[in-house]
């Protein structure tokens, strides 16, 4: 049995999302390839060869690939896949986009968003926005899987794999690229960041949302997140969202600030290692998830917060 | 030009799931259920599509049971123009679900297909490009605006770290993202006159479709839960606690 990983990568740097999928696929089979596709990816594929444990790393170099689209990649992959019993990709955006298009020409399930791998058949995933876990065999030859990367631990480096140059593909016909507008910030992406500081409706606005929260994250060099109940209000911006409609964090260290802990938001974070809460209201839902609750006003907590932090050196 | 959209009937996004105690899936009896919160947004922008004169028709197709017939009720309510329903008791996977709705295109012929970019029961994201790729049209997923001129749209999307704009030429699959657009309420001449709408029900057996699902469902379970922690006095205590006791800081 052999596993395609097709690996996550930017600007010629491999992003550690592409690990934690191998150390899903190493549950699966030892023969692990990986498919480095794009423009340029020769710095890419060198780092995926030196993943432990990969037998050899495919590179596909074209510009047609350097833009990640999904009609793209699947003619990419679908040429490639009838020499693996499983394609597996990490649930980024980029991987959501093309995998199932993969499993559509393979005549497929795609397994999506896994995050714990049984046996070569069997395989957990959330339903419900993480609510319930479903427990699913598959009866498909072949296995399309997307891996949610925050539960799988990065493999080591520690291989030399050999890079071999594969065909492009036929690349997209009918989708052009037309522009691309990456949020420019001296913060951590939120999605990966360590520490995230998270604001709810409590701030009141846009403003104090900035004054309060802001800071504190530049502390901690943390991520800034977001209740749905403030995106909605207008106090932070859309790509701020943690929850069931926005992103699934599971960061070290999570700290609610003026959030009540609705169900929605509860299913984006509350796989964190340490969530701290802090709201005035004792019976907030939050506490019942929190490591660490202080009952108290953000406004005389936060300033409190930041200078203990300051004492103890940060 | 014509855009078919696809609508879900889903457990409320404001009720708590919750896994029956001999672990065969979510409790869904007596359970609030209504449209899957993308879908709606689908919904608002195809109607928007056809206020500015861009749609001159709109379809609305779910596949579910017969009380999906009230969800597709809802989106003519807010502006569509007839709806399909393909009735299932069996909830099908995202591959079925597309095959069906292939079925569904090749007779409708729609410029256009709208769809949320996943539903929040199986949270799946993947019924929107399987059926772009098993129709062979351009995809354009995670919309957050969308401008169609002529033959082709130009697709906002939101990707990771910020947003991408693509062209595709149409026909064409975008699903919707939670920015694309803010659904409006239904008015209640709007909901009088919904009910006068047409709706054809069919099976997926009439288009020929095999919906039998590849994924075997051995259990549904709960996810371990979070033990609620203990509350601190200060924010200095709390520094403490989690420099000392949690070592995150």
């Amino acid at each position: 049995m052999a596993v395609l990983v097709i690996a996550d990568h930017h600007d010629g740097v491999l992003r550690d999302t592409t690990q934690k999928t191998v150390t899903a696929a190493q549950k699966l089979s030892g023969d692990i390839d990986i498919l480095v596709a794009g423009q340029n990816v020769d710095a890419a594929a060198q780092a995926a060869a030196k993943i432990g444990g990969v037998r050899k790393v495919l590179s596909a170099d074209s510009a047609a690939l350097g833009q990640g689209l999904a009609e793209a990649y699947e003619a990419l992959v679908v040429g490639l896949a009838g020499g693996y019993d499983a394609i597996l990709t990490p649930s980024t955006t980029l991987g959501k986009n093309f995998a199932p298009r993969i499993a559509a020409k393979l005549d497929v399930a795609q397994i999506s968003d896994v995050v714990e791998v049984v046996d070569a058949n069997t395989f957990v995933r959330p339903i419900y926005a993480g609510n319930a876990l479903e427990t699913v065999q598959s009866s498909d030859a072949k296995k399309v899987i997307t891996v949610r990367p925050t539960v799988f631990k990065a493999a080591p480096d520690g291989g030399s794999a050999s890079v071999e140059k594969v065909d492009a593909g036929a690349g997209a016909a009918h989708t052009r690229f037309v522009s691309e507008e990456m949020v420019k910030s001296d913060r951590p992406e939120l999605g990966a960041a360590k520490i995230v500081v998270s604001g709810g409706r409590a701030m009141g606005s846009a403003e104090e949302f900035q004054r309060v929260i802001d800071p504190l994250a530049d502390l901690l060099g943390a991520a800034v997140g977001a209740s749905r109940a403030a995106v909605d209000a207008g106090y932070a911006p859309n790509d701020y969202q943690v929850g069931q409609t926005g992103k699934v964090v599971a960061p070290d260290l999570y700290i609610a600030i003026g959030i009540s802990g609705a169900i929605q938001h509860l299913a984006g974070m509350k796989d964190s290692k340490v969530i701290v809460a802090i709201n005035k209201d004792a019976d907030a839902p939050i506490f019942q998830v929190a490591d660490y609750g202080l009952v108290a006003d953000y406004k005389t907590a936060v300033p409190e917060l930041m200078d203990a932090l300051k004492a103890a050196g940060k | 030009m014509k855009v078919l959209v696809t609508v879900k009937r889903v457990i409320d996004s404001n009720v708590k799931a919750r896994v029956k105690p001999d672990q065969t899936g979510v409790d869904l009896a007596n359970v609030k259920m209504s449209m899957n919160p993308f879908d709606e947004i689908a919904v608002e922008e195809a109607v928007r599509l056809k206020e500015k004169g861009v749609a001159t028709d709109v379809v609305v197709v779910s596949i579910g049971p017969a009380q999906a017939q009230e969800t597709i009720r809802t989106a003519l309510a807010m502006g569509a123009d007839r709806g399909i329903l393909v009735q299932s008791d069996a909830d099908p996977e995202p591959l079925a679900v597309a095959k069906v709705l292939k079925a569904v295109v090749a007779e409708e012929n729609p410029n256009l297909v709208l769809m949320g970019k996943q539903a929040i029961d199986g949270d799946n994201n993947a019924t929107g490009q399987m059926l772009a790729a098993l129709l062979d049209w351009p995809q354009a997923t995670f919309a957050s605006k969308v401008e169609i001129a002529g033959a082709k749209a130009t697709v906002t999307r939101e990707v990771d770290g910020g947003l991408q704009t693509l062209e595709v030429d149409l026909p064409a699959v975008i699903t919707a993202d939670l920015r694309l657009n803010e659904p409006r309420y239904a008015s209640l001449p709007n909901i009088m006159k919904a009910k006068k709408k047409e709706i054809a029900v069919k099976t997926a057996a009439d288009y020929g479709v095999d919906t039998a699902p590849r994924l075997k469902v051995l259990k549904v379970s709960e996810p371990a839960k979070r033990q609620a922690g203990i509350k601190v006095e200060t924010a200095a205590d709390l520094v403490m606690k989690l420099k000392n006791e949690a070592g995150v800081l």
